[in-house]
């Protein structure tokens, strides 16, 4: 546990030290309340349209949540595709181009440790992104109604999200001593995968089964609509370990090549 | 210390290391010594765990570095090819980052670190970014790094290359001041490296152990020629043609006023070499015996003679 601490301490102060956190950070942030923005003036319009139909005595206000929030957290989903590979290119790849990989293969830590300590340094430095972009959320609040569990579910759907995109990052980075070759794989693996989901809507019967439990936008999906289901969870932590488990498995396998 | 038994690397089809056997005692400095591509640095990769040995036995401070590699680590400090720098940090904070994960307790890594700041001669430098320092200062923190948890053994990948001659002087004397109890291994491709700083030599070529033995066992064994050097205050051609009719001399050569002669090991003419210059009155200003270098040695080793 100390010796992961030891080794996510670093990654973070790599991150901050160079301008690879704050640019990506800045982009992120503005994305996400630029969606945020795009949502609440989509909210605007629906309820204007709503108004003039309820003079006439038909329909209902739109549900903030729905409109807003599950079109927020939809974007931030689709943003995540680009900023995670960026966050998690440089973790291996870099250490074995030059070479301070052996120093931490001949410390007396184990690859594991290497692994999830370079994994939690990544899901803490998109943890406070994410609570940052958590600001324009708020916004719903002081001049709305929200429900609050949904937004929250939401949040952990994105969480998830992003722990299973960055276990992948790392893999891609673990297998190849270039960082763009690692951003890109990541990045055309992840939008394949996000792809995949809209073959599942216009696909039908067992294909479509198949594709729905692959797909981490059908899971997505349910946990920022509010439906907290275990099935989502133990999707998106299986993801995540088996992404974390392989790429153990990559550098050990280097010992032996 | 440090045990190699029949260790055998293969790359694929390419056969780095072949069959390497050799010990290394104690306290002592060996150097490993071959030309570029023979397997020098396979083999210290696999003595830190970095690599695992497709055949073989090695062990270091009594553990398996197969069976045991954590134990081992504990117990090495290497200094890779390349020196492991994360360039954004400074030097302190590297060290400190090193002593972390090298597991030297909390309450001791501060001590750690400033002794071995002040070891490797880093104190003028400490504050600043890896990024920024001089190629020899590069290699002192690599040699700190490897140095930061005492290690009993050190493992140093060719400690010197790529410097100028006063850093290749100062990284030598660094080196020798670090042995005290330690036993180290060092690579390199340059003779006079091994001769000037170790005890003894590993020879290999093309991943095979030529000869593993002490400087001073491998001078004597080797020899199977003796010869001097004289100096004379005149008549360094004439002196030259006194010698080659001298009984058992069986080459001479001279330049100016300074001779070297030989001869095969056993016959000792230098009483009779002595008596003829103070007969023609050469004057003799010097007359040292010629010792086998290393690199001697290594040529006819490497240029596949065989030893003993």
């Amino acid at each position: 546990m100390k010796n992961m601490w030891s080794i996510t301490k670093r990654e973070l102060e790599a991150y901050f030290v160079s301008p690879i956190a704050y640019v990506v950070g800045a982009i992120f942030l503005c994305f996400s309340g630029l969606f945020f923005y795009i949502q609440v003036l989509q909210y605007e319009y629906y309820s204007n349209y709503s108004q003039q139909m309820m003079s006439y005595g038909y329909g209902q206000m739109p549900n903030v949540n729905q409109v807003v929030y599950i079109g927020f957290f939809f974007w931030l989903q689709l943003i995540l595709i680009l900023v995670i590979p960026l966050l998690t290119m440089r973790l291996f790849a870099e250490e074995k181009r030059t070479g301070t990989e052996e120093l931490l293969l001949t410390s007396p830590l184990s690859v594991g440790q290497i692994v999830s300590g370079k994994f939690l340094a990544s899901l803490l430095l998109f943890i406070i992104l994410l609570l940052l972009s958590g600001l324009s959320a708020l916004f719903g609040f002081l001049f709305g109604n929200p429900e609050l569990l949904p937004i929250l579910s939401g949040y952990l759907g994105l969480l998830l999200t992003g722990a299973a995109f960055i276990s992948m990052g790392l893999l891609f980075s673990a297998v190849t001593e270039n960082q763009i070759i690692a951003a890109v794989l990541s990045f055309g693996t992840l939008l394949i995968l996000q792809f995949l989901y809209y073959v599942f809507l216009f696909s039908s019967g067992f294909f479509k089964n198949i594709l729905g439990s692959v797909s981490f936008t059908s899971h997505f999906i349910n946990l920022i609509q509010g439906n907290l289901d275990t099935a989502d969870l133990v999707y998106f932590l299986s993801f995540t370990f088996f992404g974390l488990f392989l790429t153990q498995s990559v550098i050990q396998s280097r010992r032996w090549r | 210390m440090i045990v190699l038994d029949h260790l055998t690397k293969k790359y694929g089809e390419l056969e780095a290391v072949r069959g390497l056997s050799f010990t290394v005692g104690k306290g002592k400095i060996w150097g490993l010594l071959g030309p570029n591509g023979s397997g020098k640095t396979t083999t210290m990769r696999i003595l830190t765990g970095y690599l695992a040995a497709t055949e073989g036995r090695a062990s270091v401070g009594g553990f398996d570095v197969f069976e045991k590699p954590n134990e081992v680590k504990k117990i090495l400090g290497y200094l890779p090819e390349n020196v492991p720098l994360y360039p954004e940090m400074t030097v302190s904070g590297y060290l400190r980052f090193v002593a972390e994960i090298k597991q030297i307790p909390r309450s001791k890594r501060r001590e750690a670190v400033a002794r071995t700041l002040e070891a490797a001669g880093l104190e003028p430098v400490r504050h600043r970014l890896l990024r920024n320092i001089s190629r020899g200062f590069k290699q002192r923190v690599g040699i700190a790094q490897a140095l930061i948890h005492d290690p009993q053994v050190l493992i140093l990948d060719e400690p010197t290359i790529g410097l100028d001659p006063a850093q290749i002087v100062e990284i030598r004397q660094l080196i020798k001041s670090l042995r005290r109890d330690r036993t180290i291994i060092l690579s390199s491709h340059i003779l006079q490296e091994v001769s000037q700083t170790c005890d003894g030599v590993a020879i290999i070529s093309e991943g095979r152990l030529i000869v593993s033995s002490s400087l001073a066992e491998l001078a004597s064994s080797f020899a199977d020629r003796e010869g001097v050097v004289l100096k004379v205050r005149r008549g360094g051609r004439e002196a030259a043609a006194l010698m080659r009719k001298v009984a058992g001399v069986d080459k001479v050569e001279q330049e100016g006023t300074e001779l070297r002669l030989e001869w095969a090991k056993g016959r000792d003419p230098r009483e009779e070499i002595l008596s003829i210059i103070s007969q023609k009155e050469l004057g003799l200003l010097e007359m040292r015996p010629m010792t086998p270098t290393v690199e001697d040695i290594y040529l006819k080793a490497i240029s596949g003679g065989t030893v003993q």
